[in-house]
């Protein structure tokens, strides 16, 4: 099926999310809609599935103009959507889940769940899907979860098939395999539109690529141009991808773990013999898939993982077994994985978050009593210093974009002074400029001769930012290489292959 | 969680959603004051024969009650002396102290995410530790007074700060346990006014002696009315609670943990010790109006001390949305509503029961902003840009 979007305007308040959009998508070709966050990809694909309705322009489906008053309008219409955050029901099992909504109803209206289980054994073995029908999907990764999500859409049979962002929540191994899937659903004949911010997905898969930015097209591009002319359409200036550093100049290694061993509250080992130094100085890299113990280790580092033994020592003192607070007041530097949940309170100021973890203590308090004035001094000045676009210091941290919100963590914990840095994912789910700055950041962090240690699940990350890699896989440390070491290697090590 | 997310909803509405609700409230009960009334539902029997009997009789019956509401909890035009002209508005504000103080304590702990139920229990606490120190001796003034009100603090602080220990070793809720302390309270209350520890000799009753004079707080305007020195307290507290919660270190762990726990554990709060602290503090504030009532208002322990200001205060509290300054109005209000919906009976033979459905509907509809929101055309709030 060919869908074609002419000239679709969508505006909120005076602020316009898509300006005069084109688009066409042809049936047995994966289109790629590549832009920033915020540039109104997720407005136009909404609009697409009737959850808004455009102020102007069209939706031609095979050269007939469609209507959609919302998402049933869309789904009767052939168009399937694989959504950011899933809309799954939790508590329901993988055959209850995908005829929500449309249900195969028996002689006096029972359900016909057994019809269900049927349709989902079939699509999920036409794909190698490998999906109980009968799982309940609470249980499932998130991985599977999409594919539940997949499935659902082909159900309602569609042939315009929406993914928004679907990478943002999976491992390399289930992108690669997403990638798969996608090709598949392609050479069926179904259309693909794929939004993205990622530049490798978008040239590994795409067949023809449209840019948007600001809410406006700016062009079409090819999947064989380079990374950076790709990016810098995107950004609308020139990009440099490749992190810049000079050579490290090392110090004595102030940050040891030894024989680091953890357990989850179900008993399992999380944490396996974990030990390594980290010199002043330098980055280390954790790489690895994500759920390999990574977690574990930035939690004993803080203090918040339970049932630990070994020792984590800074500049000779012991931290484990500390409490958060001596811990990080020992110099610990701490950018969590999941900044929303556990760097920010969203409903805080900026100002108030940039004083979180010294709340209680000079040049923030004076006894108990707080010094406002201090703190909006120190506000502003950081503001300017790591580039915070918002409104005012007085903004809360939940009407920024995911850089900005970023950048207030990493103000706050750069402004301490720091023996050790430890950032979990740092530029998870940024955009392109915001990763670079917060790249310079880290390179600057470790230029001013304290040891780093970042929790990487991107390769290209990984190898790029680190001196030193190291590979975790099942809770243990597999292998210590240098960054310049093939990908091929580094991905079976990632996979626990060891020599 | 999700009794989480329900507060965090009540709270991130529009401003102004408590006053419309109020608003709505109030609409709502001159409907059944209508309804109610004699004179119109006779009225309503001829209406398309003389329908401006019914209208007339409707107007009366509520602008009659709402009048008579007026009177009898600001200003009393119809009284013979000043000094009873004045009367319902102190009235209202006597009213309003020990409710205030409770809603303070209870809002602190909304803020910092403790759905703190106790207020009735923390209350009797408070009441029966300054009792206790009001009955038990004579000392000056200047002493003994002071002593009886911190005492009436301390009081809610451990029965407040107990339930932040349960939660914090055992991680027990706050809701379920605060309602269950709010009986022991109470049956221990009971028990302890039959008992030589509280009960007055030579009374079979359950209720103490007058504390000693010297434990009292002071009346305020003089004999002629019962507003004295508690509501000094309780206006002081609004701006302690201010000041501690946004003006102080520890007020801002508070909110921290209230808006997030696990950013403000990742940031180095200590979460367990927050708990206790933030339920001692909602307590003692609870404990003070204890203390306001057993050394002000009744001036000797009864089964009825607490009357129902800790339930009150959870209303108050919500209305309030939480800032000292909004409980301190709300609780003005529900003073207001106690002492004139006396008037409004003996006057104009409104049951006073119409003040409760009028409490109550203020609750729904602040629960409710949605419906707020439709009832009086208000916009939605915006869309937060991911």
């Amino acid at each position: 099926m060919r869908l074609e979007l002419k000239q679709i305007t969508k505006k909120f308040g005076d602020f316009t999310a898509n300006d005069k959009i084109d688009l066409v998508a042809e049936a047995g070709q994966i289109h790629c809609l590549l832009g920033e966050n915020g540039a109104g990809k997720s407005t136009l694909m909404n609009v697409l599935y009737g959850l808004y309705q455009a102020d102007g322009g069209e939706i031609l489906l095979d050269g007939q103009v469609q209507n959609f008053s919302g998402p049933g309008d869309a789904m009767a219409a052939g168009i399937g959507m694989v959504h950011q955050h899933f809309m799954l029901v939790p508590v329901f099992t993988v055959a209850e889940n995908v005829i929500l909504g449309h249900e195969p109803t028996k002689a006096l209206g029972f359900l016909d769940i057994q019809a269900a289980r049927e349709r989902v054994r079939e699509i999920s073995s036409r794909f190698g899907f490998d999906i109980d029908p009968d799982a309940i999907v609470g249980d499932l990764s998130v991985g599977v979860q999409q594919r539940v999500e997949i499935i659902k859409a082909l159900l309602g049979d569609a042939k315009v098939l929406i993914f928004d962002e679907p990478t943002a929540v999976l491992t390399p191994q289930e992108t690669d395999e997403l990638m798969g899937i996608m090709r598949q659903l392609r050479d069926e004949g179904k259309s693909i539109v794929f939004i993205t911010h990622k530049l490798r997905e978008v040239r590994e898969v795409a067949d023809k690529i449209t840019v948007i930015r600001l809410g406006k097209v700016v062009g079409e591009a090819s999947p064989t141009d380079s990374s950076e002319h790709l990016a810098s359409m995107m950004v609308g200036r020139e990009v440099d991808l490749s992190v810049h550093k000079n050579p490290a100049n090392l110090g004595e290694a102030s940050f040891k773990v030894n024989n680091l061993t953890a357990f989850n509250s179900a008993g399992s080992k999380v944490l396996d013999d974990v030990s390594f130094e980290i010199q002043k100085g330098e980055i280390f890299v954790i790489a690895g898939v994500q759920g390999n113990g990574q977690t574990e280790l930035a939690e004993a580092i803080l203090g918040i993982q339970e049932r630990v033994t070994g020792s984590i020592t800074l500049e000779g003192k012991e931290l484990l077994g500390k409490s958060v607070k001596k811990v990080l007041d020992s110099g610990v530097g701490f950018v969590p994985e999941d900044r929303t949940e556990d760097g920010l309170v969203a409903d805080f100021t900026i100002a108030e978050n940039l004083m979180l973890d010294r709340s209680d203590r000079p040049p923030f308090a004076r006894g108990v009593q707080l010094q406002l004035k201090k703190l909006h001094q120190f506000a502003e000045e950081k503001l300017k210093q790591f580039d915070i676009r918002a409104q005012s210091i007085f903004s809360k941290a939940k009407q920024l974009s995911g850089g900005n919100q970023q950048k207030v963590v990493l103000a706050r914990e750069l402004s301490r002074d720091l023996k050790v840095l430890v950032a979990s994912q740092p530029t998870r789910g940024l955009d392109v400029g915001s990763i670079e700055f917060v790249h310079e950041q880290i390179v600057a962090a470790r230029d001013g001769g304290i040891p780093v240690l970042i929790v990487a699940t991107e390769l290209d990350e990984a190898t790029q930012l680190g001196d030193r890699v190291a590979v975790m896989y099942k809770g243990k440390i597999v292998g210590i290489v240098s960054p310049d070491t093939p990908r091929e290697e580094l991905g079976k090590l990632m996979a626990g292959v060891t020599k | 969680m999700n009794q989480q997310k329900l507060i965090r909803e009540i709270f991130s509405g529009n401003a102004v959603i408590p006053i419309f609700a109020v608003l709505a409230s109030f609409i709502f009960g001159g409907i059944l004051i209508a309804f109610a009334n004699e004179e119109v539902q006779e009225a309503s029997g001829y209406f398309f024969a003389r329908p401006m009997d019914t209208i007339t009789a409707v107007l009366n019956s509520v602008f009659g009650a709402y009048d008579a509401l007026f009177r009898g909890s600001i200003f009393n035009y119809q009284a013979a002396t000043p000094q009873a002209m004045i009367k319902p508005i102190t009235e209202t504000l006597a009213f309003a102290t020990p409710i205030t103080l409770a809603g303070l304590g209870l809002a602190v702990g909304f803020r910092s995410g403790l759905f703190n139920i106790g207020g009735q229990g923390q209350i009797i606490f408070g009441a029966m530790f300054a009792g206790y120190v009001g009955l038990s001796f004579e000392a000056p003034f200047l002493i003994h007074m002071p002593m009886a009100v911190l005492a009436g603090l301390i009081g809610g602080a451990l029965w407040g700060g107990l339930v932040g220990l349960l939660k914090a070793t055992t991680g027990a809720n706050e809701v379920v346990v605060t309602i269950m302390f709010n009986y022991i309270a109470l049956l221990l209350l009971t028990y302890l006014l039959k008992t030589p520890v509280f009960q007055a000799p030579n009374q079979v009753n359950p209720i103490s002696s007058p504390v000693a004079e010297s434990s009292r707080l002071p009346g305020i305007l003089g004999d002629g009315f019962r507003l004295h020195f508690g509501l000094i307290i309780m206006l002081a507290m609004v701006f302690v609670v201010w000041w501690l919660l946004y003006r102080s270190s520890i007020g801002f762990q508070f909110r921290a943990l209230g808006f997030n726990p696990n950013a403000a554990r990742t940031a180095g709060v200590n979460i367990p010790l927050t708990y206790v602290l933030v339920m001692a503090v909602s307590g003692a504030l609870a404990g003070l109006a204890g203390a306001s009532q057993v050394l002000g208002a009744d001036k000797q322990l009864t089964v009825g001390i607490s009357a129902t200001f800790g339930i009150d205060a959870i209303t108050v509290a919500l209305l309030g949305r939480n800032n000292p300054f909004g409980v301190l109005a709300a609780g003005i209000l529900f003073g207001g509503l106690r002492s004139g919906a006396v008037l409004m009976q003996a006057n104009q033979g409104v049951p006073v029961d119409i003040v409760l459905v009028v409490q109550s509907t203020i609750v729904l509809f602040i629960a409710a902003p949605p419906l707020v929101r439709a009832l009086f055309r208000l916009p939605k709030p915006k869309a937060v840009q991911a």
